[in-house]
């Protein structure tokens, strides 16, 4: 019959139309800023400072390896001194440029003392292009708990991991506690 | 129900009443002419506004989206927000382009998309003007767009453009013939042209559209109305997927606003000249005859932005199969039928204009039939 096909292209839209009012599953648009999809425990992005318990106590030991690894070189760190020029195992200035910062988590995955982490804020526009997007150590500092409550199952483990680490590192001090560092052997000529 | 059926026309009344109680008779004359002209020069631009906007809902809906619901509640001031950033986007005019008729086309687009409300009549005593030749005006009036369109088409000096005219003008040229013999049952029943005795003719329910050359008459026209507003799927002089915008591709700002200004008017008076001619315009029964002329016409503007969320562009060689060997043809087939309707009595003349309507059909769809070689013949490969 001819125009059936019409009628039937047209029958199929309308159907759409009808439906898009009263079926829910055809209306998938989230309106975002009123509503949102729930956050997955795997999103990433923008990286984050730990600490446990205080925020002076954080784990980052400014080894510098993050800065280097980081592809679009948008960590910089600087190691703090003591009074006597004496180098602390903690960073006094530890910036991570937003702007040029890529999301790849490099820095998480290469940091030895699980001190970086990837976030889930992304919403982190703002009005300036300089300063505004220049993380500095205070802005970036997050508790331990915060990284529990986002992702609590690389928390879990993570905790256990160090926990682990710290056992055997108590079980090395109790087994040799007067352990002097020998020098190397000389090498024979 | 009389009273609300004629408040406007009481309204203008009243106005020029109050006028001819301080001005003098030459004002007064000047003021009852001006009221009708304000009057649309007011509904036709607020009435292309909020067409966009339900255009956008209901593609949107058909699509499964939610469509424009930020500005206002469900997005009722979209519109106007979109009016503030037409005004004040920049005005590029490309360097090569002709000046004038670049300038000139937008402007001179939207006056035959407004001069042709004059003759649409909106409800009893409702019409700006009684011409006795108001179809053949509004027909020749709404011809002249593909001028302007032509005009923009070259002033653009874009090849884009160019070929956007070209096809505008091969389109309108060929849809026009079809569309105003779709007409002439019309005239030939009521024998005469002003749309205001055209709707008189078809009083209470008894529309043209339930004859058989009526119902016939009513699709081909729609159809050809269709593709004079260059809607989808004869939307062809702006094929955005071929031709980036065709005719209108070096317009921005309040230019392009006033294309797209003048395309739903022209949307609007179809649908409202389609309704006068077939739908029996103004008549029916209970309901104010402005607000029968308004349902029916919404109803058409609808029918046309379902048309759009439906069907794929046709191609240009098919667009014209469709003009000339099928529309044209089935409306002297239709006149035919109207012919013999008229000459004959009440039962006889339905069955018989009926059956040479469905002959007519059938044979040109045989005719027109798609033939695919059996087995396909490379010649040059």
């Amino acid at each position: 019959m001819y125009g059936f096909g019409v009628l039937k292209g047209m029958a199929v839209t309308f159907k759409n139309f009808v439906q898009s009012y009263f079926v829910k599953d055809r209306m998938v648009t989230v309106q975002y800023p009123e509503e949102r999809l729930p956050e997955k425990e795997r999103f990433r992005n923008f990286p984050f400072l730990i600490y446990d318990g205080t925020p002076d106590n954080l784990r980052c030991v400014a080894c510098d390896i993050c800065a280097k690894e980081c592809p679009p070189k948008c960590i910089s760190i600087v190691r703090e001194f003591d009074a006597q020029g004496k180098p602390l195992k903690r960073p006094k200035i530890f910036d991570i440029d937003f702007t040029v910062c890529m999301n790849c988590g490099i820095c998480e995955e290469v940091c030895p003392f699980d001190a970086i982490y990837m976030d889930h804020e992304f919403e982190i526009a703002e009005f300036g292009r300089f300063n505004e997007l220049q993380y500095t150590k205070e802005r970036l500092l997050k508790p331990e708990e915060y990284f529990r409550k986002i992702r609590p199952t690389d928390a879990t483990r993570i905790a256990e991991e160090r926990r682990k680490k710290e056992e055997k590192k108590a079980a090395a001090a109790v087994a040799a506690p007067s352990t002097t560092i020998t020098p190397p052997p000389p090498q024979s000529k | 129900m009389e009273k609300l059926d004629q408040v406007f026309v009481h309204l203008k009344a009243a106005i020029v009443h109050l006028a001819g109680s301080f001005l003098p008779d030459w004002l007064v004359v000047i003021i009852s002419i001006l009221i009708p002209i304000v009057g649309i020069a007011m509904f036709g631009p607020v009435t292309m506004m909020y067409l966009t906007l339900i255009e956008r809902k209901l593609l949107a809906r058909i699509q499964n989206r939610l469509g424009p619901n930020r500005v206002g509640k469900f997005g009722l001031l979209q519109p106007l927000a979109d009016g503030v950033k037409m005004l004040t986007k920049e005005d590029v005019v490309p360097t090569n382009a002709d000046k004038i008729a670049h300038f000139l086309a937008p402007i001179l687009i939207v006056i035959p998309a407004l001069l042709v409300f004059a003759v649409i009549p909106f409800g009893r005593n409702m019409i700006a003007i009684d011409l006795n030749i108001g179809v053949l005006f509004f027909l020749a009036i709404s011809a002249t767009t593909t001028i302007f369109i032509f005009t923009a088409a070259w002033g653009s000096r874009n090849k884009f453009s160019l070929l956007g005219g070209m096809r505008s003008v091969a389109q309108m040229i060929s849809y026009e013939i079809p569309f105003v013999l779709s007409a002439v049952p019309v005239f030939l029943i009521t024998g005469t042209f002003s749309t205001a005795h055209i709707v008189e003719a078809q009083p209470g329910l008894h529309w043209f559209v339930w004859t058989p050359w009526g119902f016939v008459g009513f699709l081909i026209f729609f159809l050809c109305g269709v593709a004079e507003c260059n809607r989808t799927p004869f939307d062809l002089p702006e094929a955005e997927s071929e031709i980036i915008a065709g005719f209108h591709t070096e317009y921005s700002g309040m230019k392009f606003a006033l294309f797209y200004m003048a395309e739903f008017m022209n949307v609007f008076t179809v649908s409202g000249l389609v309704v006068t001619l077939y739908l029996g315009g103004w008549q029916g029964p209970f309901l104010p005859s402005w607000i029968w002329f308004l349902i029916k016409t919404y109803v058409l503007i609808l029918i046309m932005m379902w048309f759009r969320g439906t069907f794929p562009r046709v191609r240009i060689d098919q667009l014209m199969n469709f003009a000339w060997k099928f529309l044209l043809p089935l409306s002297l087939v239709n006149i035919l039928a109207t012919g013999v309707w008229y000459y004959l009595r009440a039962p006889l003349n339905f069955l018989i204009s009926g059956l040479i309507v469905v002959i007519g059909f059938s044979f040109l769809m045989f005719v027109n039939r798609h033939s695919l070689p059996k087995k396909r013949i490379y010649r040059y490969a």
